[in-house]
C-alpha cells in the first residue's frame, strides 16, 4: 500500500505534462515490511473493483449496441440489445436527416464552443490579474468573487434580471448568466500565483508588460491546468439544459441536444405526462429504440473524444481547487 | 479560504509602501483592467439579482418592475409557512438530504482506500478514469440511462418479462424514489467524489506505516491508525460542506423525474421555488421560498462549521 503512495506522490511533484519517468518505474513492487496478499482480500477488491467498472461500462455498452442495431435485432430481443449480431448505421442515417436533431447538435456545439471561449478568456485575465499579490485592491476583487459562492440571488431573481434585459428567447441567456465560475478563477489563479516570481521579474526587467507576461510566460506554462478549467467549462455548456427550459422553453427550433434528448428519449419513452409539442419527421412520440440510443450516443461522442486527453489533468485541476481555494 | 492570500512571492510590503496609490494604481492598471469582464458579469448576474431577492416582500408585478411593484412585507413567508405544499417539499428536501448522506458519503472514503491499494499504477488510472466518467455525463442523459436500464420498458423489465415474472418499475414509484435518486446520485458522482480522498491518502507520510509495521502492526491496524486518522481532515471538511448544502438535493435531477414520480415525493425546495414561481407567474412567492431557503443554508454551513472546530479540525476556514 506504502508504495503506491510514494509514486502518488513522486507524480505530483513533477511538472503535469507528458508522462515522465517516474511513473513507469517500480510499477508494482511492494515494501518489504508489508504482508503479502491474502487470496481472499484480492478477490474481494477485485470484484469490487470489477463491479465498479461495470457498473458504468455496461450500460454505455447496451446503448450503443441497440443504436447499432436493426429493428429486426431490437424487436428479437424485446428491447435493449446486449449483443451486436447485425450492425447497421440506419439510426444514425435517419437521426442525423432530421432537421431537429441536426438543428439541436449545430446548437449545441455552438454554445459549446462560443461560451467555452469566452469563459476561458474572462476567467484567464481574472485569474491573472488577481495572481500577482500585492497589487492594488486585488484582495477586495477576490472577496467580491468569493461571497459570490455564498450569496446568490437564487432561481428567481436571476430569471428577473436575465429577462429584463431581454434575455428571453436569446441564445445569450444560455452563456452569459453562468459564464464566469468563481471555483474556476480560484483554480487558474492558484496556478498563476505559483509561477516563478524571478522569472516574471526578468521578463518585467526586459520590458514586458503584463499583458505579455501572461501571455509568453504565465500561459505556457499552465497548459494542464488551462486544460482541465476548459473542459469543466465545456462540458458545463454541454449538459446545460436548465437554462433552455427557463429562457426557451417553446422555441424548438433552438434547443441544444440535451433538450431534445430529454422531450424525445426520456419523456417520450413513458414517462407520463409528456407534453407531445408538435414535432413532426420520425419523431414521433416513440421513436424507434435505436433511434433513441443514437440520440444518447451523440450526447455522448464528444465528451469521449476530449476525455482520453484530459484525464490525466483532472487531479491537478480539481485539488489546486478544492485544496487551496 | 484564509489561505488564498498567503501564497509565496510576495512582494517585500517595505516597496509596497513607499508608492503612493495613484503610482500603484499606474503600475497595476492592465492588471485591475484584466479583472474586468468578470466583475461586470459577476456584478450583473450575481449581484444584482441579490436586490432582486427584495421581490420577496413585494408583490411583484413583471409588468411594472422591482422599483414599482406594491410592498407587502413578510406576507409572502406568511403564505409560504401556511403552505402544505412548502412544508412538504422542504421535510422532502431534508429526509432525501439525510439519506443521501447517510448512503453516499461513506462510499467515495471507501472506494478511494480500495483504489489506492491496487499497486499497479496503469490499472489503478484506468479504472480511475472510467470512474471519473459519469461525472461528466449530463443528468438528461444519467437518467436516460436509468430509465433504459430499469424504468417500464427498461433492460430489468425486459428480462424479467421474458422470465414470465412481474415487472417492477422503480422509475415512477414515489415509495422507492428516495432510492432510485441516491443510486442515481452515487452512480454519477462516487467516482468523481474520491479525487479529494486519493489526495489526501497520498498526502499521508509513507514513513509512519513502515515503522507503525516494524512495530507489529497489521494492516487492519495500520489502516485504523495511520490512514484513517490521516484522513479525517479531509472527512470533516467534505461532511461540512455536505451538511451546508443540506438543502440543495440535485435540482435537475428532480426537476426531469417530477413528472413521473408526483410532485409529493420529489418536491423538494429548489423545485418548489421553481414550480410555484415562474411556472406559475408567481415570482414573489417563489423569491420568498429561495430567499429562505439561502438563509438556513449559511445558518447550516455556519453551524456545521462551529462542529467541526468542535472537533478539532479545521472545517472551512481556520479558526
Amino acid at each position: 500500500m506504502t508504495d503506491t503512495l510514494t509514486i502518488e506522490r513522486a507524480k505530483d511533484e513533477r511538472p503535469v505534462t507528458g508522462r515522465g519517468a517516474v511513473r513507469r518505474r517500480k510499477r508494482s513492487s511492494r515494501p518489504v515490511w508489508e504482508e503479502p496478499p491474502t487470496t481472499a482480500g484480492q478477490t474481494a477488491k477485485g470484484l469490487a473493483l470489477g463491479v465498479v467498472v461495470a457498473v458504468v461500462l455496461v450500460p454505455l455498452w447496451i446503448i450503443v449496441v441497440t443504436s447499432l442495431s436493426t429493428q429486426a435485432a431490437v424487436n428479437r430481443a424485446g428491447g435493449l440489445v446486449l449483443w451486436p449480431t447485425d450492425v447497421t448505421f440506419e439510426a444514425y442515417r435517419v437521426m442525423l436527416g432530421d432537421a431537429t436533431v441536426r438543428n439541436a447538435l449545430l446548437v449545441s456545439l455552438g454554445i459549446t464552443a462560443v461560451g467555452t471561449v469566452l469563459s476561458m478568456v474572462v476567467s484567464i485575465l481574472c485569474a491573472y490579474g488577481l495572481s500577482r499579490s500585492g497589487s492594488v485592491a486585488h484582495r477586495f476583487i477576490l472577496v467580491l468573487l468569493i461571497l459570490t459562492m455564498f450569496l446568490s440571488g437564487g432561481l428567481i431573481p436571476t430569471f428577473l434580471v436575465v429577462t429584463e434585459l431581454g434575455g428571453y428567447g436569446q441564445y445569450w441567456a444560455l452563456i452569459l448568466p453562468g459564464a464566469v465560475s468563481v471555483f474556476n478563477i480560484l483554480v487558474l489563479r492558484a496556478f498563476y500565483s505559483s509561477t516563478s516570481a524571478d522569472l516574471i521579474e526578468a521578463a518585467r526587467i526586459d520590458g514586458a508588460g503584463d499583458w505579455r507576461i501572461l501571455w509568453t510566460i504565465v500561459l505556457p506554462t499552465s497548459r494542464a491546468v488551462t486544460a482541465v478549467v476548459a473542459l469543466f467549462y465545456g462540458v458545463g455548456y454541454w449538459n446545460s439544459f436548465f437554462n433552455v427550459m427557463l429562457y426557451m422553453p417553446t422555441d424548438s427550433e433552438k434547443w441544444p441536444l440535451q433538450y431534445v434528448l430529454l422531450t424525445y428519449v426520456n419523456r417520450g419513452n413513458g414517462l407520463p405526462g409528456s407534453v407531445n409539442s408538435g414535432f413532426g419527421s420520425q419523431f414521433a412520440q416513440t421513436a424507434p429504440l435505436s433511434l433513441q440510443m443514437a440520440v444518447v450516443v451523440l450526447t455522448i461522442v464528444p465528451l469521449l473524444l476530449v476525455y482520453p486527453f484530459m484525464q490525466k489533468h483532472f487531479r491537478v485541476g480539481v485539488l489546486t481547487g478544492a485544496v487551496k481555494g | 479560504m484564509s489561505s488564498v492570500d498567503t501564497e509565496p512571492g510576495t512582494k517585500p510590503p517595505a516597496r509596497k509602501n513607499k508608492l503612493s496609490l495613484r503610482a500603484r494604481l499606474r503600475r497595476d492598471r492592465s492588471l485591475l483592467l484584466m479583472t474586468v469582464p468578470a466583475v461586470v458579469l459577476l456584478l450583473v448576474f450575481n449581484y444584482v439579482p441579490l436586490f432582486g431577492l427584495l421581490t420577496a416582500f413585494q408583490d411583484y408585478n413583471p409588468l411594472v418592475g422591482v422599483w414599482n411593484s406594491e410592498w407587502v412585507g413578510f406576507d409572502q413567508f406568511v403564505a409560504l409557512f401556511g403552505d402544505s405544499l412548502f412544508w412538504g417539499s422542504l421535510t422532502n428536501t431534508l429526509y432525501l438530504s439525510f439519506v443521501q448522506l447517510i448512503l453516499f458519503f461513506p462510499i467515495p472514503i471507501a472506494l478511494a482506500l480500495l483504489l489506492n491499494s491496487v499497486l499497479s499504477e496503469r490499472l489503478r488510472n484506468l479504472i480511475q478514469s472510467i470512474a471519473y466518467l459519469p461525472h461528466f455525463f449530463s443528468w438528461v442523459l444519467a437518467i436516460t440511462i436509468f430509465q433504459q436500464m430499469f424504468g417500464g420498458a427498461g433492460l430489468l423489465n425486459q428480462f424479467l418479462r421474458s422470465n414470465d415474472m412481474s415487472t417492477w418499475d422503480i422509475m415512477t414509484n414515489p415509495d422507492t424514489f428516495v432510492l432510485l435518486i441516491t443510486s442515481q446520485a452515487i452512480w454519477k458522482e462516487a467516482g468523481w467524489s474520491i479525487i479529494v480522498f486519493l489526495a489526501a491518502l497520498a498526502a499521508i507520510n509513507t514513513d509512519l506505516y513502515e515503522s507503525s509495521a516494524v512495530d507489529g502492526a497489521g494492516r487492519w491496524r495500520r489502516l485504523w491508525h495511520i490512514t484513517l486518522p490521516g484522513m479525517m481532515g479531509v472527512i470533516m471538511l467534505m461532511l461540512v460542506l455536505r451538511l451546508g448544502n443540506a438543502l440543495t438535493v440535485g435540482f435537475e435531477q428532480f426537476l426531469i423525474q417530477r413528472q413521473a414520480v408526483g410532485h409529493e415525493a420529489a418536491d423538494v425546495l429548489d423545485t418548489f421555488s421553481f414550480y410555484y414561481g415562474i411556472a406559475t407567474n408567481n415570482y414573489s412567492y417563489g423569491a420568498a421560498a429561495g430567499l429562505f431557503k439561502s438563509v438556513i443554508s449559511l445558518l447550516l454551513i455556519w453551524g456545521a462549521n462551529k462542529l467541526a472546530h468542535a472537533f478539532g479540525e479545521d472545517g472551512l476556514y481556520r479558526r
